[in-house]
């Protein structure tokens, strides 16, 4: 119960700060990847602090309310799952974060910002079931929905159960992270062919809020990446930690080496992704046990 | 003290350049130039930047457009005209469809010369930019304590 508390307050605290710094190291690497020299590490917290002391457009009064609810339930999601929440709860309150922003865009009157919602819908609609699948594989291969329970119950990681779950995972945390080729709604690359989709109309301080949430959300996801790792043992964080750190970096290369592509070709291969590894691996796990 | 200075995200406009200045600004951001080594982002939108650069001059058809842009970006923010067509027209200035440069219809802070203005050049505009931005931001915040 202690540790539940201590985790979600760290997650509020830290949750901004260490996403913050991720997304600094991905700048970075990303630049050295491409044979430049980059931004400093810390300067996504520059933009942070900038866009606060920049002047707000406000389209109307909804689309306030609505990053406010994206902003919460992201939070929600996070507390939840660093909690030891239940595990189906987690991710249908990250579906609900979701939603609030895809309405958040629809609500502005813009065609750049109703384009970026239609495509985060499609995109919600490709990941989706890749998630419901993960939480499946958890239960199938640890007996529990509850996260505390995945991470105290088990002896063996998940992932020695659910490598094909694993796979699809990481398949649409590229789509999670707005990373290229599944970067439709909104990107962090100049060279797209729509750049900002999704926060189009959105400025100033309201932007703020909305790169809080996706420092937050990517501390989360990161989370979930982890959980396939954890056993009751406690050198379990390290590898766990170790493995955070691997998945993310492939998706810095994926982004760097793939270019963009049409949303029909996303939603296809993500589906049979999610089929042939997840499906097979659950089948697998249903008739084994 | 929060300071615009150390985050300008840029949005380039092309007014009726011969291409020529627009590579030159593209060329900042590869590997040689690299203006995001001081957080400079081109954003290509409005509503998220803080230096409009504008290159070529400004005729009939892009006049309300340009002035829809600049209307749409949030204060602080700063106008850089790249390129002398930006600057008083260049060799269009007689045109019978050109207006000018582009402070005929914007206040521009900056004047980048040259035909193409170089990467160096350009850089240099943007450094002396987000100078002005500074003094912008100042003046918000001591108009915002008034």
């Amino acid at each position: 119960m202690k540790t539940s508390i201590l985790l979600t307050v760290l997650f509020l605290i830290l949750g901004p700060l260490v996403g913050g710094l991720i997304t600094g190291f991905d700048r970075k690497i990303t630049a050295r990847m491409q044979g430049r020299q980059g931004p400093p590490v810390l300067q996504p917290f520059y933009d942070l602090s900038k866009l606060f002391a920049k002047q707000t457009f406000i389209v109307n009064d909804v689309q306030d309310f609505l990053i406010c609810g994206f902003l919460v339930f992201t939070i929600f999601t996070g507390c939840l799952f660093f909690s030891g929440g239940d595990l189906l709860l987690v991710f249908f309150a990250l579906t609900l974060a979701g939603v609030f922003y895809i309405m958040s865009a629809s609500s502005a009157n813009s065609p750049y910002s109703s384009m970026g919602g239609q495509r985060e819908l499609l995109q919600e609609m490709t990941y989706e079931p890749m998630v419901l699948l993960s939480a499946i594989g958890f239960f199938e291969a640890t007996g529990s929905f509850s996260v505390s329970e995945i991470i105290t119950k088990s002896t063996i990681p998940a992932i020695a159960y659910t490598p094909g779950i694993f796979v699809g995972f990481l398949w649409i945390l590229t789509i999670k992270f707005r990373k290229s080729p599944f970067d439709l709604s909104t990107t962090h690359h100049a060279h797209q062919e729509m750049v900002k989709g999704l926060n189009a109309e959105i400025s100033g301080n309201m932007l703020a809020l909305v790169e809080i949430t996706e420092w937050y959300e990517k501390v989360f996801l990161l989370g979930v990446v982890g959980l396939f790792f954890m056993t009751s043992a406690w050198w379990s964080v390290i590898v766990a930690l170790a493995a955070c750190i691997v998945a993310y970096f492939i998706e810095i290369l994926i982004d760097n080496v793939s270019p963009r592509v049409k949303w029909d070709f996303m939603f296809k291969s993500t589906w049979i992704v999610t089929l042939v590894v997840g499906g097979v691996n659950l089948l697998i796990l249903m008739l084994m046990k | 003290m929060v300071k615009v200075s150390k985050s300008p995200w840029l949005l380039h406009y092309d007014g009726s350049s011969c291409n020529g200045c627009d590579i030159e600004v593209l060329a900042c951001l590869t590997p040689v130039y690299d203006v995001e080594r001081f957080g400079v982002i081109n954003t290509g939108n409005p509503k998220h930047a803080d230096i409009l650069l504008i290159t070529g001059g400004i005729n009939a058809q892009n006049e309300p457009v340009v002035k829809q842009i600049y209307d749409q970006m949030p204060n602080p923010k700063v106008v850089v005209a790249v390129g002398i067509c930006a600057c008083n027209g260049g060799v269009f200035k007689e045109c019978y469809n050109i207006k000018g440069g582009t402070d005929t219809v914007l206040p521009v802070d900056i004047y980048v010369p040259g035909c193409a203005a170089r990467p160096e050049a350009i850089i240099d505009g943007v450094v002396k930019a987000i100078g002005v931005l500074d003094e912008k931001r100042e003046k918000m915040r001591k108009g915002a304590a008034e």
